[in-house]
């Protein structure tokens, strides 16, 4: 008895909500979708640059918690050295680093120059990112700060003071500031303060501000076209130096990306190509160089 | 929204509105038929998830790929047999961070087809012993879209009514090619032609129908 009163209960509630029983899978999913959906939810955008490097500078990115970025720099000779130097290959600098993401947001990265013979060490923080949805943050802020040391032996005459360590010392702070318009377009803006504990004529500044600029372009879903630069603010070291300019490929493998680039700076970085820039970047002096990362999982995120 | 005090206001709802038609006694009697129908319709109706889990394995001599999202959405209505899945691919998480982007970026492209979807019925089943302890083995069919491609799929599952939740598995397999997903050369040997998918739902009963939710 009960079982044909509920029924014929169901049979009533079918009519009088027709909409409710009768459906078809499809709308089984519309109903679903606006249970689950909410356009106001934000979301977090991400890999607006395919590194942690654009060519010369950092980008916002970071490696992600538990990941050690391995990173394999090379800087050849100019090319306009002639078939003499092979075009610049019989020269490079090298650069090895070590990236490490301690969370999602901060990394922190150890690294030698083979140029002056310069240890560096840095932290980059990722303050703000980019989202979508309702009250979309635009853009994404990474906040970064180094510190290098040079090694060199310097040939000092006997009785004359030691260059004391602080002497050695020049540090760099960044606000890498980004934007990714569309999937294949991100730009980046990167205020840049450079302070050199010692210079060595007095004319010479010890701190030198700049204003870098960075982009990319997906060209296809696994390569991009790269260009990054830098402004030095009118002052001694404009007057005497360049402004660094780099363009570049970023291509993707497996595990591996690949940057392979021309600039008219030859270190790679902050302390070297900010302040230090010698290349005439349209007169020939271009640095052909790559950078290769290559990304280790210590920690699992699963 | 699944406690019997929704279910009443419902009724109540619906009663309300049909009480202050002319046919009081109609109503009244009306209240009295769906209260019987209560707990039927409960064991019946519809379950539905927010947090489904949705693993994937690719299995290569070089590598093994994992996957999980747990925030996998599911509809499933016992009363009609069909089921309504949505998988938010943005929210797999892999052991490598590179892996997810490239993933999401390049092989999912997930800023274009952000969820895969899996629509359809259950057949071959008997669902009308659904309520009964231990697992029903049934074949799930129907319209499997991801990266924008649709393929129709059929796929044992085993469903089972376990306090009042209904406890959904499937294990099956999926080949990337099929849904236009391009996988380099260079990696061509790291992942699998196929890549199997595990499916595990617990899903709560659903207070009603979409009739409920306009009563609320």
């Amino acid at each position: 008895m009960k079982a044909i009163l509920s029924v014929s209960g169901l049979g009533l509630g079918l009519l009088l909500a027709p909409a409710a029983f009768a459906q078809t899978g499809g709308d089984l999913l519309g109903q679903l979708d606006s249970q689950t959906t909410n356009p106001e939810k934000r979301e977090v955008v991400a890999a607006t640059f395919k590194a942690t490097h654009i060519i010369n500078s950092q980008s916002v990115e970071t490696p992600g918690e538990g990941t050690l970025a391995f990173l394999i720099q090379h800087r050849f000779g100019t090319l306009n050295s002639g078939a003499y130097n092979f075009f610049g290959l019989d020269q490079a600098v090298l650069r090895l680093g070590f990236e490490y993401g301690l969370t999602d947001r901060l990394t922190i990265g150890i690294g030698r120059s083979s140029q002056e013979k310069t240890y560096d060490g840095s932290v980059k923080y990722r303050a703000i990112r980019q989202t979508t949805g309702a009250g979309a943050m635009p853009v994404s802020v990474t906040l970064f700060a180094s510190s290098a040391i040079n090694t060199l032996k310097f040939n000092e005459l006997p009785g004359e003071k030691q260059r004391t360590t602080a002497s050695r010392m020049t540090y760099a702070y960044q606000a890498l500031i980004a934007r990714k318009f569309s999937p294949n377009l991100s730009v980046q803006l990167m205020p840049t303060l450079i302070h050199r504990n010692y210079v060595a004529t007095p004319g010479e500044q010890n701190d030198v501000y700049a204003l870098g600029g960075g982009l990319r372009q997906k060209i296809t879903k696994r390569t991009a076209l790269t260009a990054d630069y830098y402004y030095l603010f009118p002052g001694n070291t404009a007057d005497n130096f360049r402004n660094a300019l780099g363009l570049g490929v970023d291509l993707e493998t497996g595990g591996h990306i690949f940057q392979l680039h021309v600039t008219n700076s030859l270190g790679m970085t902050e302390k070297f190509f900010v302040p230090e820039t010698t290349g005439k970047f349209f007169s020939g002096d271009l640095y052909f160089g790559f950078t290769v990362a290559r990304n280790f999982t210590l920690k699992p995120q699963i | 929204m699944t406690s019997p005090r929704s279910f009443l206001h419902y009724a109540a709802a619906v009663c309300g509105q049909v009480l202050r038609g002319p046919q009081g006694l109609l109503g009244a009697l009306l209240l009295v038929l769906l209260a019987a129908a209560a707990p039927h319709s409960h064991a019946q109706g519809r379950f539905m998830t927010k947090e489904g889990r949705v693993t994937f394995f690719s299995t290569s001599i070089i590598e093994d790929i994992e996957a999980v999202n747990n925030a996998t959405a599911a509809l499933v209505d016992l009363t009609t047999n069909q089921f309504a899945f949505s998988v938010p691919i943005k929210q797999f998480t892999f052991k490598r961070t590179l892996m997810q982007e490239h993933f999401n970026e390049n092989y999912m492209e997930s800023d274009k087809f952000p969820r895969a979807t899996f629509t359809g019925r259950f057949v071959d089943a008997n669902l009308a012993g659904i309520s009964a302890p231990g697992n029903h083995t049934v074949r799930a069919e129907g319209d499997l879209t991801l990266h924008g491609v649709t393929h129709r799929i059929s796929v044992p599952a085993t469903l089972e009514i376990k306090n009042g939740q209904l406890q959904a598995f499937a294990n099956f397999n999926v080949a990337p090619a099929d849904y236009n997903i391009e996988i380099p050369l260079l990696v061509r040997e790291n992942i699998a032609k196929v890549v199997r998918i595990r499916v595990v739902l617990i899903a709560d009963p659903v207070a009603g129908s979409g009739a409920t939710r306009a009563a609320n």
